[in-house]
């Protein structure tokens, strides 16, 4: 027992996240300050009257963002807003920054943004921007809208920016040549989770779910990642209870996971939210939680501050009044995309999808190392966080995850397990 | 015999060193822990510890080398201390998160990378007033400037673009791009080349100054290091044309680099996450901070032999020598 404990200590050493650039987040005081600071400098800068920089653009890359409503689930967890906003701040800011670096190279980016209502046909949306000329897209909005907008004719000269769409069918066999999928993948989520989890020796677990399909798609790919890795998940249980279970969670809780009551760690797959939240504490006995909640993996988190983030962080929330979240980061992300490729390689739609695509592109999107797409697929390769609720807990791909060409391509779908067959020149040749 | 005359020149140039290096002192900004750590470069020890402002970065000495600079990056302003004691003497306006800076020649205009608001800041340190803001593009870090002080090229970081700024007029001149993360720039001695290193894209590049031409791509390849691991930052050039310097972040390595053939000579093992790096003013000794192991690495320039990790404060991030 003893010498477990030992162990067990090495191993937090051993994982504590390394954390380079190291600015704190600014209180809510701090940022109206600034603000402030920030309006006081321009009125000083106008009255020098010097430095506006304004360059004529020889050259106008548009590009056009559609958001698709979401349902508003039911009150489960309301302790976060739902927002209707996702993405589109993101959006903005990565316009904000081509347009910066357009301002020396003489190009002007432009975003057109349609807000698609629930029930709405997106389509005439997506036709109405191509015929303004747009070929690049940034698209909110869930798998089969997204295949839609893909299989158009209209399409197939165009790049379209998957910002939130999960799936993992979508980056094997219902990949699309024209999709660059800037989410990870769930598989990208659990194997991160589950390379940590092998890393801790933690290795069996068991599995509650959801009754939704997404919370399908997510315990489906949590028994993926264990398979890949080695990890072992000794049991499962369907949540079946609909009734709101914040006033009963205490009596009800512990009966529910008595079955589970040998495992020390319990997966959770519940997307929305339903009764994840619930299971901490109210276990039958003591177990650590990962999945949905507890222990989860995003793109992006409001306590990632490492390799420069902090500075992204606290300049998303002077402008959106929020914390940033992985949608927010991917439309930032597909934006960026866009501009580094015109940047080196003008405003050349063939050129700048092939650049895209190729290994030499790459841009520096806060994850400490660049990320960059993979060829076969369309996937962001992209370092994962780990996180609770207010700390950062490890960064995956874990070390000692060896790979040829990145150890990011640990994560997700490697160019040998992709079943896609139509998106990359290799796979088409 | 051979053998022993190399040793009797080592002996000899080793004495000479020791002779430039009298009263070297390195000072070093410890980002998470808000001090300066102040090394005797000479005896390789620990002097003294100061606490200073919140996340200090950027750290420069005043051209008469009585005061240091230092960016107090989460204060928003530029603190001036006595090189001695590090006694504060007065603080400066720097614009917000001020990270990286250079002193011009004529000692008293100061210019400050603005990393959150896409600009350069011009300060008189005499009369502490901001003289101008340079619209730069986004994210700006890197400072290098012409021997003559002519000529400021800055780098921004998510731009990917090394900034020619004619320091008369404060007009950029040309705009060159580079590969991903620019980080640091620097001219050798004669102004004729600027050396500048990309952090994610893992090169130097090396741009003439004359038609804004960029004439070598300098890769790194590290049998057992991952290339991402490979992340050029700190560059530093010999004043003898001999040797380029450049700091290769997680890969834990020095390059050596020959300054005119542009090839990589060998790497030096340094501690974790080397991030810039710094001389003595005689140019013998080479000292690195490593942020993740929280320590300077001391380089025998003559040998490139790595001789001591000193141990300092939480992350060392910026460092600068006196004498």
């Amino acid at each position: 027992m003893y010498v477990r404990f030992i162990i067990s200590l090495v191993l937090c050493v051993a994982f504590v996240p390394v954390h380079h650039g190291v600015a704190r987040e600014l209180s809510v005081q701090e940022i109206e300050e600034r603000k402030e600071a920030d309006k006081q400098r321009a009125i000083e800068r106008a009255k020098r009257g010097k430095k506006r920089a304004a360059a004529t653009a020889d050259e106008v890359i548009s590009m056009g963002m559609i958001v698709m409503e979401k349902d508003v689930p039911p009150a489960l967890s309301n302790l976060d807003p739902i927002l209707q906003d996702e993405g589109i701040h993101g959006a903005r800011i990565a316009i904000e920054d081509n347009n910066t670096t357009g301002r020396l190279t003489k190009q002007l980016y432009q975003l057109t943004e349609a807000i698609v209502a629930i029930g709405d046909d997106i389509t005439p949306h997506f036709v109405h921007l191509y015929e303004q000329g747009i070929r690049y897209f940034v698209i909110h909005a869930a798998k089969e809208h997204l295949l839609t907008l893909a299989d158009l004719p209209q399409a197939q000269d165009t790049i379209i920016f998957n910002i939130s769409a999960k799936d993992n069918v979508l980056r094997n066999e219902q990949c699309r040549h024209n999709v660059l999928h800037v989410i990870p993948s769930r598989a990208m989520h659990t194997d991160a989770l589950m390379q940590f989890l092998i890393a801790k020796n933690w290795k069996e677990s068991f599995l509650i779910k959801g009754a939704d399909e997404t919370d399908e798609l997510f315990a489906e790919s949590l028994k993926y990642s264990a398979k890949k890795f080695g990890a072992s998940i000794g049991g499962e249980k369907q949540w079946t209870l609909t009734h709101d279970i914040r006033r009963t969670a205490r009596a009800e809780i512990p009966l529910f996971t008595k079955e589970a009551r040998e495992y020390a760690l319990l997966l959770l797959a519940d997307e929305k939210g339903e009764f994840g939240e619930y299971i901490v504490f109210n276990t039958w006995s003591p177990a650590l939680l990962a999945g949905t909640q507890g222990l989860t993996a995003h793109s992006w988190h409001r306590t990632h501050e490492q390799w420069g983030a902090a500075q992204m962080q606290n300049r998303f929330r002077r402008i959106a009044g929020r914390f940033m979240n992985e949608i927010d980061y991917a439309a930032w992300v597909a934006v960026r995309s866009i501009g580094e490729a015109v940047t080196r390689k003008k405003n050349n739609f063939p050129l700048v999808k092939d650049y895209i695509l190729s290994d030499q592109f790459g841009i520096g999107a806060y994850k400490g190392v660049k990320v960059s797409y993979r060829s076969w697929n369309g996937q962001l390769r992209q370092r994962i966080l780990l996180n609770v609720p207010r700390a950062l807990v490890s960064v995956s791909p874990q070390d000692g995850y060896l790979h040829p060409v990145s150890p990011m391509d640990t994560l997700g779908f490697d160019r040998q397990l992709s079943r896609c067959t139509m998106n990359s020149k290799e796979a088409s040749q | 015999m051979t053998n022993w005359r190399w040793r009797a020149v080592a002996a000899v140039l080793f004495l000479l060193s020791v002779d430039a290096m009298a009263g070297s002192r390195v000072y070093v900004t410890n980002e998470k822990d808000n001090t300066v750590s102040v090394l005797d470069g000479d005896s390789m020890e620990v002097l003294f510890t100061k606490d200073v402002g919140q996340r200090p970065r950027g750290i420069i000495l005043s051209q008469d080398e009585t005061h240091i600079y230092i960016c107090a990056s989460d204060d928003d302003r530029v603190e001036i201390r006595d090189a001695e004691n590090l006694d504060i003497v007065r603080y400066l306006p720097s614009g917000p998160d001020p990270e990286l800076f250079i002193l011009h020649p004529d000692g008293r205009t100061l210019f400050i990378a603005n990393e959150d608001d896409n600009l350069v800041t011009v300060v008189d340190v005499q009369s502490r007033e901001v003289l101008d803001e340079i619209p730069v593009g986004v994210e700006p870090e890197g400072m290098g400037l012409h021997p003559s002080g002519d000529m400021l090229v800055n780098t921004s970081e998510t731009t990917n673009m090394a900034h020619f700024i004619d320091t008369a007029d404060l007009e950029i001149v040309e705009n060159v791009l580079v590969d991903a993360r620019p980080r640091v720039s620097i001219y050798n001695k004669e102004g004729t080349e600027v050396w500048v290193s990309s952090e994610v894209g893992g090169t130097v590049s090396v741009i003439d100054p004359t038609d804004y031409s960029i004439t070598h791509v300098i890769r790194f390849e590290i049998k057992g290091v991952n290339d991402e691991a490979i992340q050029p930052v700190g560059v530093r050039l010999t004043d003898d044309g001999r040797y380029a310097f450049v700091a290769l972040g997680p890969a834990n390595r020095i390059a050596v680099i020959d300054q005119q053939s542009k090839e990589v000579l060998s790497y030096l093992l340094v501690g974790q996450r080397v991030w810039q790096i710094a001389f003595n003013k005689a140019q013998t000794r080479l000292f690195s901070t490593n942020g993740v192991s929280n320590d300077v690495s001391v380089i025998d320039v003559g040998s490139l032999k790595v001789l001591k990790s000193i141990r300092v404060g939480r992350f060392p991030w910026g460092v600068v020598v006196k004498g």
